[in-house]
């Protein structure tokens, strides 16, 4: 650690250090200005000067765009992270302008705060290469995000999604820790690009093995893959609507981009190949075997739920399911196309739930309270068809060409059309997700409004947020190459 | 200029939503016009094509880093399937005039459609032609899910997840030709120039193929498309067989077949008697042409007769493709013209003529009916759509059908048979709908008014009649659209292979 330089690490993190002390800001404002003021005007201070932070942090990053890595690859920030981060940040002023409009607490300056926190976290543990700040930040991310979880008080909903969040994080935090210990054994350092150079002098290592499936294992439920995924449903359900956004979309970015890049830049040399003809072992197979369980059972699973956001979760695990494809093939290509893929779902997500925070105040939660939708709040059901339907892939929705980017780098990968049958086996489920899309878009549009329903009155703030997230959904999908020449470029 | 035919549609189902919606006459209006301008830029195309050659009509980069393009193309084929398009189109809006319920948002969806419909036609970039397959979709679901009669939800829904599950073969053959290519581009002129390995067209072929012909209604794939078009509303009935089904039929010529031909070479061995997916292909289209005329026969619903025999007429489109020689193919290109038309035709007698006026589509209920005596003017067009229909000279199914049935005498004679037996089970199953709906004598004649037939149902039953009879007398005006298609450039691959 000798030679770190103090101006450039904050430097480097200055994105990181606005929205931190914008968190902190928020606090003090709240409890020290507002306390007594009314809960509409503290709830519109406090997420104006959350989302100015995050607009700062957003104008910090894509002006000053520093480059550099510090200690041994604690900190790393390229391009490529700072293209994340900046995809992060978006989504944070997306998801603080729901909450804008949320009305379910009085601790409003504590809540922003913690999504403020959340959002440092997932910055911080994607411009890293480092396995010790990958635990703290996800580590930090996932107590930010375990409160959020539970911050409705009074509803039961909330605190026991909470708690089964707490109880599962712990758990894989545990998993997820051992398998890092291990990986430190083999290597002797926590840096990924040292432990790369240990995994290739002995790649058929059984402990390598072992730390690769608790590591992956650990992820998993960061990610919401099957079978790490029974907190999904619980959670998006349970949640504060705005607290659900973020678990739904940003920490997915996050996590599926530090998956990707500790067994990308850390454990490559110890890959196999989930080919069926060349098959070897390695971490490909393994995961190939999560993506085909994910897909399936986040799939069918989903056919069956009554409620849209259990809806929404399950199909959270399919879509993690067709981006693990991304990790199977492991290649610069794929590693684009899952950017891609995981920022525009990410999109999708928050504006999902967007409308179901526009929702609010109706009690919506089952499938059948979206009857006549279409008529109630055109403008919202139209959204969350554009939302649906970019999740299930149609063009020219910008869901379809994530899908379309994946499957060609999955063909194009190294194994060259060994990875056809998780591609057939996604083209199969993403026609099953048509299904349950459907089932709510029905709802929306073919059913009429029950008899007494009156318009739905949604909050400016929400508004902006459904229809600003609707535009970024259809603008991505008709123009992929405003963002992929990013990524390309990035990548470079 | 032809490219407007798509801008003008979706431009149309724009004015549609943002009109006031309480003026459905302007609305209506405001369609019509928008699909008459459709049809006039087809026909003006039509009339200036002498070249037989592929026509530009916007190129631009869309997606660079992948070489996906922008690009609309027409030869003659796509030109005849436009002008298809435009007909359908204004007839249907025609038979939909009395539309009343959420009437904004039905035109909205159907001008979306048919900007769609015409996108895929237009296409000469495989992604980009899959992109309008794909919007075309979500509006059938509506137009079922919302205006449609029996079983409306459930039909919707299985149509759309045969479409989608069809597309999802497509796109894996899509992905799978824009890897093996390696020449970064599904520009569909390249790709019909570059030669695909012999083994990776051997299972390409097929994938995209039967992707394609779910929506073509190949059997056993068809069982959406009965369903389908008793639910929907007329005149999405009309656009489901009329031009729908012609889009997965075309995807099938214009890709499957254009791109993959040596998929279409013998296998070297056989199994259960088959040689080729030439053979297997052609005895399922043989079996949905019998299978089809024969469950058409023996049904109640009038609206499921119609649906079952464009079953059976898209079977003659199916093994009209797999010929493989010219007189063949331009049949199967004829057939989807001319079937398009009379399918219109019979769907909008069946359901806006006689169902939205008499509330029955049961044959048992409608012979009852005095109906020549009370709509003669439906009487009379459905007898003509029927002579169409069953392919008598002077009709354009006459040519269409002969041509098929000539060029599978070429390549397989025996199926040629079963599928001219095909024509007489069809000849059986008109003769019977027609005695049960206008011919029979009813036992007791309850006089009562019927509503009548209006302008516009006139003007679109002059219209189809008017197309099926001119096509029928001078095939040679799309003829010559078709067939130097065929011997160009763009078939070259088929040609030097497989060409009998």
């Amino acid at each position: 650690m000798t030679g770190t330089s103090y101006p450039e690490l904050l430097w480097l993190t200055a994105p990181e250090i606005v929205v931190a002390m914008t968190a902190l800001l928020v606090l003090v404002l709240d409890l020290g200005l507002l306390r007594r003021s009314a809960l509409a005007f503290r709830f519109g201070a406090n997420t104006l000067v959350a989302g100015m932070g995050c607009l700062l942090a957003l104008l910090v990053l894509l002006n000053f765009p520093a480059q550099g890595e510090l200690a041994v690859g604690m900190l790393v920030v390229n391009p490529l992270t700072q293209l994340v981060q900046t995809a992060l940040l978006a989504i944070a002023i997306l998801v603080l302008l729901l909450v804008n409009s949320a009305r379910f607490t009085t601790h409003v300056g504590e809540y922003c705060a913690l999504i403020l926190f959340a959002i440092t976290a997932m910055m911080l543990l994607v411009s890293t290469q480092n396995l010790l700040v990958i635990f703290i930040s996800i580590e930090f991310l996932s107590l930010s995000l375990y409160i959020l979880t539970a911050f409705d008080k009074p509803s039961r909903q909330s605190a026991q999604a909470g708690l089964t969040y707490f109880l599962f994080g712990g758990m894989s935090a545990g998993i997820l820790l051992f398998g890092m210990s291990l990986l430190y054994g083999l290597s002797g350092s926590l840096a990924l690009d040292r432990i790369a150079i240990a995994v290739k002098v002995s790649p058929g290592d059984p402990l390598l093995t072992l730390a690769m499936v608790m590591v992956l294992a650990g992820f998993g439920f960061k990610i919401a893959a099957a079978p790490f995924h029974m907190w999904a449903p619980e959670v998006y359900q349970g949640a504060p609507t705005s607290s659900a956004a973020l678990v739904a979309s940003s920490s997915k970015i996050a996590g599926f981009f530090a998956l990707f890049v500790v067994f990308y830049l850390g454990l490559m040399g110890a890959a196999g190949s989930a080919a069926p003809k060349h098959y070897s072992s390695g971490w490909a197979p393994l995961i190939a075997i999560v993506t085909a369980i994910s897909m399936l059972w986040g799939n069918l699973a989903a056919i069956a739920q009554t409620s849209v956001r259990r809806l929404l979760a399950y199909s959270a695990i399919g879509h993690a399911g067709y981006m693990l494809i991304a990790l199977v093939v492991h290649s610069r290509q794929s590693l684009a196309a899952l950017v891609y893929y995981v920022i525009t779902y990410a999109l999708a997500t928050v504006g999902a739930f967007g409308v179901l925070a526009a929702l609010e105040n109706e009690k919506v939660d089952s499938i059948a309270d979206f009857r006549g939708l279409g008529k109630r709040a055109p403008g919202l059901a139209f959204c969350m068809l554009i939302f649906l339907l970019s999740l299930a892939g149609v063009p020219p929705l910008s869901g379809f060409f994530g899908k379309f980017y994946v499957f060609v780098s999955a063909l194009d990968g190294a194994d060259h059309f060994g990875l056809l049958w998780l591609v057939l086996l996604a083209l199969a489920m993403s026609v099953v997700s048509f299904y349950y899309y459907l089932k709510v878009l029905k709802q929306a549009y073919v059913s009429e409004p029950s008899a007494g329903a009156a318009t739905v009155a949604v909050p400016a703030t929400t508004r902006i947020a459904v229809w600003a997230t609707a535009a970024l959904v259809v603008l991505l999908g008709c123009f992929p190459d405003l963002l992929l020449n990013r990524i390309a470029t990035a990548l470079r | 200029m032809l490219a407007w035919t798509i801008y003008v549609s979706f431009l149309g189902a724009v004015a549609v939503t943002l009109a006031s919606g309480t003026s459905q006459g302007l609305i209506r209006v405001l369609a019509l016009l928008t699909t008459l301008a459709g049809l006039g830029i087809a026909m003006v195309a039509v009339a200036h094509d002498r070249s037989g050659q592929l026509i530009t009509l916007a190129r631009a980069p869309w997606i660079p880093s992948l070489g996906i393009e922008y690009h609309l193309a027409a030869d003659g084929i796509s030109l005849v399937l436009v002008l298809l398009t435009g007909i359908a189109a204004v007839a249907g809006v025609l038979f939909s005039w009395n539309v009343e319920l959420r009437t904004k948002e039905f035109f909205a969806l159907y001008l979306v459609l048919i900007g769609a419909v015409y996108g895929v036609f237009l296409s000469f970039d495989l992604f980009q032609l899959f992109v309008f397959y794909e919007i075309a979709i979500i509006p059938k679901y509506f137009l079922i899910a919302i205006w449609g009669s029996t079983r409306r939800e459930y039909a919707a829904m299985k149509l759309v997840l045969y479409s989608f599950a069809g597309s999802a073969l497509v796109l894996a053959g899509m992905v799978a030709a824009y890897v093996v290519s390696g020449e970064r581009t599904l520009n569909l002129e390249t790709l019909s120039h570059f030669p695909f390995p012999a083994h990776f067209q051997m299972w390409a072929f097929p994938l995209v193929f039967v992707g394609f012909a779910v929506l073509a209604g190949m059997w056993p794939f068809h069982t959406w498309a009965p369903t389908g078009h008793a639910a929907a509303p007329t005149a999405a009935s009309m656009l489901l067989a009329g031009v729908v089904m012609k889009l997965g039929a075309y995807g099938c010529l214009r890709v499957a077949i254009m791109l993959f031909p040596r998929g279409l070479d013998a296998w070297g061995f056989h199994v259960l008697g088959f040689g080729s997916w030439q053979q297997v292909f052609a005895v399922l289209a043989v079996i949905g042409i019998v299978y089809g005329a024969s469950i058409a026969l023996v049904q109640k619903d009038l609206k499921f007769v119609i649906g079952y025999s464009s079953v059976s007429h898209m079977g003659f489109v199916l093994l009209g493709l797999m010929t493989l020689n010219q007189i063949g193919l331009s049949g199967a290109v004829y057939q989807m013209f001319s079937h398009g038309i009379i399918a219109g035709l019979l769907f909008a007698v069946v359901g806006r003529m006689v169902y939205d006026r008499t509330h029955t589509r049961d044959l048992g209920e409608l012979s009852r009916l005095p109906l020549a005596k009370l709509i003669p003017f439906a009487a009379v067009t459905f007898v003509l759509a029927l002579m169409a229909s069953i392919g008598l000279p002077g009709f354009s199914g006459f040519i269409a059908e002969l041509e098929v049935l000539i060029g599978s005498w070429h390549a397989f004679p025996w199926m040629s048979l079963i599928a001219g037996s095909g024509i007489l089970i069809g000849i059986a199953f008109s003769w019977r709908a027609l005695e049960a709906t206008f011919l029979g004598e009813p036992a007791t004649a309850p006089e009562q008014a019927l509503p009548a037939i209006t302008l516009p149902e006139r003007l679109g039953a002059f219209l189809l009649l008017a197309s099926t009879i001119a096509f029928g007398l001078y095939p040679k005006l799309l003829m010559n659209l078709i067939l130097p298609v065929l011997s160009g450039p763009l078939f070259e691959q088929l040609r030097r292979g497989n060409w009998q």
